[in-house]
């Protein structure tokens, strides 16, 4: 085995970090990569995360859940489970009665506990509280479910077909419709019958495609399918609720606590203020604990039994909560002799199970995503988002553009196939300049794409090795429309020794972003970083914050973030004026407080105290971003992902080693280098396992390997022997200190990179993924005769 | 009747314990529920992730599918029995100092395994760290920088070594 991850970056680990390649910041504490606080606690095993906390008094709860695809409820006889060794209550639908028993961020259209049907096999139909987990899970077989089979609809294909089966009857209003443009409402306001199995319908278009075939040098048409995922957060969904006294609190699992509050207080129709979501140390992400999940369940339980209640899934549980958004692709391409595009045309499916979840918006965005950062004249994009009898899908890291843009990126490697011309050219010809808009009426491309392939491609040139025989390069760009919609605030609170509390309502997940924050209030008001202490997701007590997702941390919350910073520093500034009774101009600010005319410097502390009065006080900074200002225009920036790989084959086995991975995090400035690479290099390990290994499969009514034995994520192992991490910093974009956000943008085109490496190794495309060795080794059998 | 429950006598991170333990509960219940020892995690249930992997006896063994009676006579170190006195282990301070973690649930995992080889081999080749960890699964980092924090740490190890030999 070669040499496995030699990793060369600006930060390879040893002496001062964030140096090397990268051009000095000119900063105290942003732009250098600082040891994260939250890596200490977690290192120790002193880092609680939701499955770690206890409420005492607190009841334990599982779920019965369907053993069928779709099927009505005629019966569920509990009795037994009732009365079994420990067990608190049991809870069905009926056990719902007075409250709302639905829920959903875009359409309520799931069900807490099934109500007369089940949708897919794994639904939740009961819940068992009991004193001990081992006993309700005793309990849980105990619970008699009567089903009567309905027809059931398992792929989006047999969802679509005339007459087919539907999986909803009614068709419900959108709730949420803030980022669903440009698309049409799934449902009318009163909520009439369904006709179809269409969740949501996107459509994007501009230009004259028809007329563009006739005139085209070369029309390339292709289909891919992208396999359906699972994410594997390692900490499952989990959440431990208390419903007392007309207040619900709820720790939970969630990017997204401020969602999963106003859902939870819908439910209960409760005000905001008495519904408290909380998110500690989540243990992974990924998009996958976007919205609502297990919150709703532990909370009726709590409700019904008036104890804390603590329910905790497995991972087979957690793939029949949440999976990623399997789709076909197919796309229509006409370009000039030059290799010019004069027009594309994309049909995308998504399967999204059961439930629509955040699939509309997956689907909305994927329509945005496909087609690439290129100059496209002729557009049309279909994308439909199809209910299933499947385990509903939602958000997973790159929102529609992993599927998008592995058939877009492909279809454009065919085109200069057939054009003879070379994958890096047919890009610089198509490439947009920064500033250009890809999408009509949009933020122009704050990134400088065709620098950054430059970059790619000068890495991937030095990892070439010698021997290509089976070996083969590729590589894929995109870019996203990211940050979601711009609704983000924080709050300072500024203490008497000077030290700083922030107030976020951003989950740390892993991210980093709990560091990244603390960076950012250390620079602005130039104290020590130990001095800054970051609290986040809380809806009782931090700020609010719409959502973790879309890479907006650091540009949406961190810009929150300074403008509170800013804040409180004006606030602090007039009080010293009004202390020393000297004009506010002649106090200018400097690190840790503020100098005077006289040369005297009042610290941040002494000017709290002596305003009060007293030892005491603290003054309060708040910042906010709405669709005002740099973030007016959508979207707030742009994700950009550019990424290569060399792959070498197994003739015999099929099986693919990726040899070589280079990144270009195109990020505007890098506020922590080293979080920034490791998420780039986290992003695109995750891309080739979709790329090479990941796939749930259905087989009848359920997924045949709900499991980490057969459902085989990277492991250490398959660590390409050449890794090239790059930044690309050019202060382009609208966040802090022109930073962009990143975390999704190497995932999204790797697969398209690999499908290309090995398409150019063996001289066969395929039309889906993952490319596992009996795939590779198929395709190369079908092309024997020709070698 | 059987047996529902058996007094054990072991040591967690050099504690006596004697308790009685419900046959059926495995490690990883026992050390997170009833020592409140919550640093060690469960995510596969199957032994396939390596989150859960605590030493018994000096070596490696995966919490969640190992019964806890099972440690009876043998002690059993935890990611909370690494660090001495405040001062972290050559292996944690290297996964923070190489960024070899972002979400963590994982990591509890990875240090003890990784313990486990430098305790048995000070000074691992790539091959043997690769060969050795490739049964602890990591969704965030892309495990390069494991690779390198499992270097520094034995790097760091030797020459505490060497120092107290010399």
């Amino acid at each position: 085995m070669a040499d496995v991850g030699q990793i060369s970056s600006s930060l390879d680990g040893s002496g001062e970090h964030g140096q090397g390649a990268r051009q000095e910041s000119g900063h105290a504490y942003v732009g250098h990569s600082v040891l994260r606080p939250d890596l200490l606690e977690k290192v120790t095993g002193a880092a609680v995360y939701c499955v770690d906390l206890r409420r005492s008094g607190s009841a334990s709860a599982k779920i019965v859940r369907s053993t069928r695809a779709h099927a009505r409820i005629l019966a569920i006889d509990t009795d037994a489970a009732r009365s079994a060794p420990g067990v608190v209550a049991v809870l069905t639908c009926d056990t719902l009665t007075g409250l709302c028993s639905r829920f959903g961020h875009i359409v309520a259209d799931h069900e807490i506990l099934a109500n007369g049907k089940v949708r897919y096999y794994g639904e939740p139909v009961a819940l068992v509280v009991a004193e001990t987990e081992a006993a309700a899970a005793d309990a849980l077989e105990l619970v008699q479910v009567e089903y009567e089979d309905l027809p059931a609809v398992i792929t989006a294909e047999d969802a679509l077909a005339a007459g087919a089966v539907l999986v909803h009857e009614v068709d419900l209003p959108l709730l949420d419709v803030d980022n669903l443009s440009p698309g049409e409402g799934a449902g009318s306001p009163e909520g009439g019958p369904r006709v179809d199995n269409v969740a949501h319908e996107v459509t994007l278009e501009w230009g004259d495609v028809d007329a563009a075939w006739e005139s085209a040098a070369v029309v390339v048409e292709s289909s891919m399918h992208f396999p359906m995922l699972y994410a594997y957060a390692m900490e499952p969904y989990n959440a431990i609720a208390s419903y007392a006294n007309g207040r619900l609190e709820v720790d939970s699992t969630a990017q997204h606590p401020f969602m999963v509050r106003d859902d939870l207080a819908r439910v209960f129709g409760l005000p905001l203020s008495a519904v408290t979501v909380r998110a500690p140390y989540l243990g992974g992400g990924y998009g996958s604990k976007s919205y609502t999940k297990v919150e709703p369940l532990a909370a009726v339980a709590s409700w019904h039994v008036g104890r804390p209640v603590k329910l905790v899934l497995d991972v087979e549980e957690s793939i029949y909560t949440t999976r990623v958004d399997s789709a076909v692709v197919k796309v229509r391409s006409a370009l000039d002799a030059d290799g010019r595009f004069i027009a594309r045309e994309f049909d995308i499916v998504m399967d999204s199970g059961a439930y629509a979840d955040n699939s509309p918006l997956v689907i909305a965005k994927s329509v945005n995503r496909c087609f690439g950062p290129y100059r496209v004249p002729n557009l049309r994009v279909r994308g439909r988002s199809i209910y299933t009898n499947t385990s509903p899908a939602s958000s997973y890291r790159g929102f529609g553009a992993p599927q998008g843009v592995l058939a877009g990126e492909t279809n454009l490697e065919r085109a200069a196939e057939e054009l003879g011309i070379d994958s890096a050219e047919i890009r610089r010809r198509n490439l947009v300049q920064p500033g250009e808009e890809i999408l009509q009426g949009k933020r122009g491309i704050d990134a400088d794409l065709p620098a950054d392939l430059e970059m790619l491609l000068s890495a991937l040139k030095m990892g070439e090795p010698s021997n290509t025989k089976w070996y083969g390069v590729g590589f894929a760009c995109s870019a996203s429309d990211a940050g979601a919609f711009p609704v983000s605030t924080a709050a300072v609170r500024v203490e008497t020794d000077g030290s700083v509390i922030v107030l976020s309502g951003s989950t740390e997940m892993g991210q980093g972003s709990r560091s990244l924050l603390g960076q950012i209030a250390a620079e602005e008001f130039g104290i020590e970083l130990r001095q800054v202490a970051v609290r986040q997701s809380d809806t009782g007590s931090t700020a609010y914050e719409r959502t973790t997702g879309a890479s907006r941390t650091t540009t949406l919350a961190g810009l929150a973030l300074q403008r509170a910073c800013a804040d409180a520093l004006s606030k602090m500034r007039a009080m010293a004026a009004e202390v020393e009774n000297v004009d506010i101009d002649t106090i200018t600010q400097c690190p840790g407080g503020f100098s005077l005319e006289d040369n005297r410097i009042l610290r941040y502390g002494e000017i709290v105290k002596k305003w009060f009065g007293a030892s005491a006080g603290e003054v309060t900074g708040v910042g906010t971003v709405r669709r005002s200002g740099v973030t007016k225009q959508m979207p707030p920036f742009w994700e950009i992902g550019m990424v290569g790989v060399g792959c070498r084959i197994d003739p015999e086995t099929g099986a693919v080693t990726v040899e070589q991975l280079a990144t270009v995090g195109d990020v505007g400035f890098a506020i922590n280098p080293q979080a920034v690479e490791a998420q780039d290099l986290g992003a695109a390990t995750q891309g080739l396992g979709l790329s090479l290994f990941e796939e749930l499969i259905y087989d009848g009514p359920q997924v045949v390997n709900p499991n980490l034995v057969d459902y085989r994520i990277p492991r250490m192992r398959d660590l390409p022997s050449r890794i090239d991490l790059m930044l690309a910093e050019r202060r382009d974009g609208v966040g802090p200190y022109g930073a962009k956000g990143s975390g999704e943008g190497s995932l999204n085109p790797i697969a398209a990179a690999v499908v290309t490496a090995v398409a150019r190794a063996i001289g066969r495309w395929p039309d889906r993924i993952p490319l596992t060795p009996e795939r590779v080794w198929r395709l190369i059998s079908d092309r024997t005769d020709d070698e | 009747m059987s047996v529902t429950s058996l007094e054990i006598a072991c040591t967690v991170n050099g504690n006596s314990i004697t308790q009685a333990i419900d046959v059926r509960t495995t490690l990883a219940h026992w050390l997170r529920e009833d020592l409140a020892l919550t640093g060690t995690k469960v995510s596969c249930d199957v032994q396939i992730c390596g989150a859960c992997t605590v030493l018994v006896a000096g070596e490696p063994v995966s919490a969640c599918t190992y019964l806890a009676v099972d440690v009876d006579g043998k002690a059993v170190t935890t990611i909370e029995g690494l660090a001495r006195d405040g001062e972290l282990h050559p292996l944690q301070r290297a996964f923070v100092e190489k960024m070899a973690l972002q979400c963590g649930f994982c990591t509890p995992g990875f240090i003890m395994m990784a313990k486990a080889l430098l305790d048995s081999t000070p000074q691992p080749s790539r091959e043997e760290i690769l060969e050795h960890l490739d049964g602890n699964l990591c969704r965030c980092t892309g495990y390069a920088p494991i690779v390198a924090a499992v270097e520094q740490a034995a790097r760091v190890l030797q020459g505490i070594k060497a120092g107290e030999n010399g």
